[in-house]
Parts: C-alpha cells; sequence; structure tokens
C-alpha cells in the first residue's frame, strides 16, 4: 500500500489497509525502541511543533519522545505563558507557526474541529492530538496496536467502552479504529453520558449500547475503561462518584466475567477507585503500561509515514 | 539470465566456505541479511556454515528503509518492516548479505542501521551479484559472481523461498522507467 495522506485529523474515513499500514510501521517501530540506540534518522532536519492549547503531559511528552527518536527537532508551544494566554486568536497562531516553518504541527485543542482549520491554512502536515468532543486518533490507533498485541486479529472480537461515552474523544477513536479491524463494540455507561441517538437504538455501525455493565462484560474479549471527568457530577449528569463507581466502576469481580485473561486498558490518567479498582489497573490484565509504550511507536509510525520523506513536490 | 539455479547453489556454498576462511574463530561470526531478499541468503548461508562446520552462527535480518537516503527520489514513505537482530553484535564479526551490490547505498544504510545495535568488530559484505557503478568507497569481501552492466540495466535476483525459483536475470534497458 502506498502511503497518501498529508494529515491525521481523524480516523473517521480510514480505509482497514491504512489503519493496518499504520500498525504495521508501528511493529517496526518497537523494535526501533528496543535498541540499545533509540534513534533512527528519518526526520533529520525537520521540525516538529507541539502545539498544545490544552493541558496534556503524557501526550506530549509521547509525542515528543516519538519525534526525538526519529531525529527531528522539537518546538513547544503551550497555552499557558504563550501568547495564546494574551488573547491571540487561533488564526494569527496558525500564522506564527507557518512563517516559523515547522514541518509538522501536532496540536491538542479544547475545540472539536480546530485541527482542520489549523490543516488548511498552514503548508506544516496536522497530527490531531485530541480536539474537544471530536477525536483523538493517535488514542484510537495505539489502542488497535496494543489490542491487537494482545488478542491477534481483531475480527469478530467483542471490546467493551465504559464510561462518559458522549464527552470522549477517545471512545469515538476507539470506535473509528476499532470497527473496521472486524472487532465489535458494546458501549456502556450512565444514559446521561451516552449520545442519546447512540442509547435509542442509533449506536454507529459495529457498535450496540448495553446500560447493564455486568451483561456487557459476559465473555468480552477486552474492556476499556475511559477517564470519568469530576465536572461532569458538577454538571448534574451524574447523582455521585460513588454511585458511579457502584454501577460502573471495574472492579475484579466485574472484569472476571470477561472471557479468562481479557485484557483491561484505560487512557489514562486514571481515577482510581472511580472508574477502575487499583486492583484492577495494576493486575494481571492491565495493559495501561503497554498502551503508554506502545503510544510513543505510534506516533513514530504516524511521524514516518506523513513526514518520514519530503514529497516530490518540495524536493 | 546471468545465474541459474545450480550456480545460485554453487555461489552460496563457496561464499560459506570463504566466511569461515577469512574469520577461522565460528563463536565470533554472525550473519545478518538485509531486507527483503538479503535475508533469504543470509538463512542459505547460515545453514550451508552449519551443515560444513556444524556450528550455528547467529542469524539477523535488518530493515533499512529509516535509514535510506534516496527516499526523496522515491517520493513517498516506504512501509517499514521490522528489523530482527536478537544477539548483541559487540565484538562480532557481522556478516552483511544483500542480493545485489549496485551503488553501495544500501550497505551504507545498513551499517548505519548495524551500528545502532552496537560495536561490531568488523563487518564484511557479501553479495551473490556485484553489479559496479559504485557513488560510495565500499566494497564485497565475498561475491558470488561479478557482472558488468550498463547503469541502466536493471538486475533481477529471483529466490525460491519468495519468488518460487532460484534465478538472476538481467534485463537490458536503454533507459530507466520512471
Amino acid at each position: 500500500m502506498r502511503w497518501s495522506r498529508r494529515h491525521v485529523l481523524d480516523t473517521d474515513d480510514w480505509s482497514k489497509e491504512e489503519i493496518e499500514a499504520v500498525l504495521d510501521t508501528t511493529g517496526a517501530m518497537v523494535e526501533v525502541l528496543s535498541r540499545p540506540v533509540r534513534r533512527a534518522p528519518p526526520l533529520r532536519g525537520r521540525t516538529v511543533v507541539l502545539f498544545f492549547a490544552e493541558s496534556s503531559t503524557r501526550t506530549r511528552v509521547s509525542f515528543e519522545l516519538a519525534a526525538r527518536t526519529l531525529s527531528a527537532d522539537v518546538v513547544n508551544i503551550s497555552a499557558s505563558g504563550s501568547s495564546v494566554e494574551k488573547g491571540e486568536s487561533l488564526y494569527d497562531t496558525v500564522r506564527t507557526l507557518q512563517a516559523l516553518g515547522g514541518d509538522v504541527v501536532v496540536m491538542r485543542h479544547s475545540s472539536s474541529g480546530a485541527p482542520y482549520f489549523v490543516s488548511e491554512r498552514t503548508d506544516a502536515a496536522v497530527i490531531n492530538a485530541g480536539d474537544g468532543w471530536h477525536a483523538h486518533p493517535t488514542q484510537g490507533l495505539l489502542d488497535a496496536y496494543t489490542l491487537r498485541g494482545a488478542l491477534g486479529d481483531l475480527a469478530k472480537k467483542r471490546i467493551v467502552i465504559v464510561g462518559d461515552v458522549t464527552h470522549s474523544r477517545v471512545a469515538r477513536s476507539d470506535i473509528n479504529t476499532l470497527v473496521p479491524l472486524g472487532a465489535t463494540i458494546t458501549l456502556s455507561g450512565p444514559p446521561t453520558l451516552m449520545p442519546s441517538a447512540w442509547r435509542c437504538g442509533q449506536a454507529p455501525p459495529g457498535t450496540t449500547y448495553e446500560p447493564d455493565l455486568d451483561r456487557a462484560l459476559d465473555g468480552a474479549d477486552g474492556v476499556i475503561a475511559l477517564r470519568l471527568q469530576k465536572e461532569r457530577q458538577e454538571g448534574g449528569l451524574l447523582p455521585s462518584l460513588r454511585e458511579y463507581t457502584r454501577v460502573w466502576g471495574l472492579t475484579e469481580a466485574r472484569v472476571s466475567r470477561m472471557r479468562p485473561g481479557a485484557p483491561v486498558m484505560h487512557p489514562g490518567p486514571m481515577n482510581e477507585g472511580v472508574e477502575i479498582d487499583a486492583a484492577v489497573a495494576h493486575g494481571t490484565r492491565s495493559l495501561v503500561e503497554r498502551q503508554v509504550t506502545n503510544g510513543v511507536a505510534v506516533r513514530m509510525a504516524l511521524l514516518y509515514l506523513l513526514v518520514g520523506t519530503p514529497t516530490l513536490e518540495a524536493s | 539470465m546471468l545465474l541459474g539455479a545450480d550456480d545460485v547453489r554453487r555461489a552460496i556454498s563457496r561464499i560459506a566456505h570463504e566466511i569461515v576462511e577469512r574469520d577461522r574463530d565460528l563463536a565470533k561470526i554472525a550473519i545478518v541479511g538485509i531486507r527483503s531478499r538479503g535475508d533469504v541468503l543470509a538463512a542459505r548461508l547460515r545453514d550451508a556454515i552449519r551443515s560444513n562446520e556444524n556450528a550455528t552462527v547467529p542469524l539477523g535480518s535488518l530493515d533499512i528503509t529509516l535509514y535510506r537516503d534516496d527516499l526523496t527520489r522515491i517520493g513517498y514513505a516506504p512501509i517499514v518492516h521490522e528489523s530482527a537482530l536478537d544477539f548483541s553484535v559487540d565484538d562480532k564479526v557481522v556478516v552483511l548479505v544483500d542480493d545485489v551490490l549496485f551503488t553501495g547505498r544500501t550497505i551504507r544504510a545498513a551499517m548505519d542501521a548495524l551500528v545502532d545495535y552496537g560495536r561490531p568488530r568488523a563487518i564484511r559484505l557479501a553479495v551473490l551479484v556485484d553489479r559496479g557503478h559504485r557513488e560510495l568507497p565500499i566494497r564485497a569481501d565475498f561475491v558470488g559472481k561479478n557482472v558488468p552492466t550498463k547503469p541502466t540495466d536493471d538486475v533481477r535476483v529471483h529466490l525460491t523461498e519468495v519468488d518460487g525459483r532460484d534465478e538472476v536475470e538481467l534485463i537490458a534497458r536503454e533507459r530507466v522507467n520512471a
């Protein structure tokens, strides 16, 4: 397959072949990360701009490690302490990024769709590192890679996604990535935190909604717990965190309803004792740390595929 | 046709002997093939050494896509495959194996990749066909066959494991197809 995308904004229109190309390239990057010298040269002389207008440590560090491992130069622009805080508009920030001449802009923004706005106004390749409630494509891809490593071929595998689906860009990107690979998804969580169409029989293809978590987990091949934002309770969508934990928290007893050895994942950072018990988060089924390691490799794969080589026009 | 199945078999058998003749300490020798035909030849060399010497030398494979300097000319990112080098190259005599030696750029990239795994005592080069037209100061230590070619010619190596038959053919071309 020949890679032809210029940006990674959302995986909702990706083919199975494109997703598999990224996952296969990720395997090669995992091997690079295991070498005594963790560095390869394909992005030498390239600049990767990390533009995080919403706070994030892990995703930013993961992208930074990925870019440095491929020998790129890295520039950080965060919202706090930059001109964004002084009231600069997104448009002005984009003009500045364009003038600085980065080859890739990795961006996180609290507004859904912001990466599209940027991609239309810059020559750089844009990677969406999370925009509002919309998408977090690299998380979806790293979850797919991690699940594939644990389960093999994902065809006919049933994965449960539990939590605040409405406000979760991770859930959307997981669905967009796992369903084309043949997996089916059972969504679970409070009805107040599920898009109303999805809980009324209009869930996306390949997914179903099952409000009873125990029933959702019965015989499942894996589960992904979403992070519960504590402000959801203040917004009136949850009676209390304790009730959420009692009904939708992942406990040892609950996860053992899945197939023996079925993995447990979480995009982090975890609220231990809320959406996931500490015993489960650090138990034998947990792939949480593997997700973090694989995240670097997935991001390396995307950086390589987007700018590992100059385009013919540019050269 | 430049080489038939018997020629390929004899060349590999001869190179296997030459490798051991050159570096007698079998415990120090490792064979590393460059994907995607060199790794097949490397496995055959390992097997030949095993049957000749009754000793198994470590075998690895390298994918050098990340180290190529000609990506601009291809214009798109080729899919990177996994390298497999599960032994330490430190202090080993590493014999790099490739099918065709041409400009030398692949070998340069392979040496760059190899030193990221450690510090070999020496790196040697074994190729099935040396077709000339080097662009870098690189030469092979073990050669199956030297073949005079035009820069525009195409040398195609077919190996049973990937192509169903052993054969090396020269396709004469006046101009390189874009």
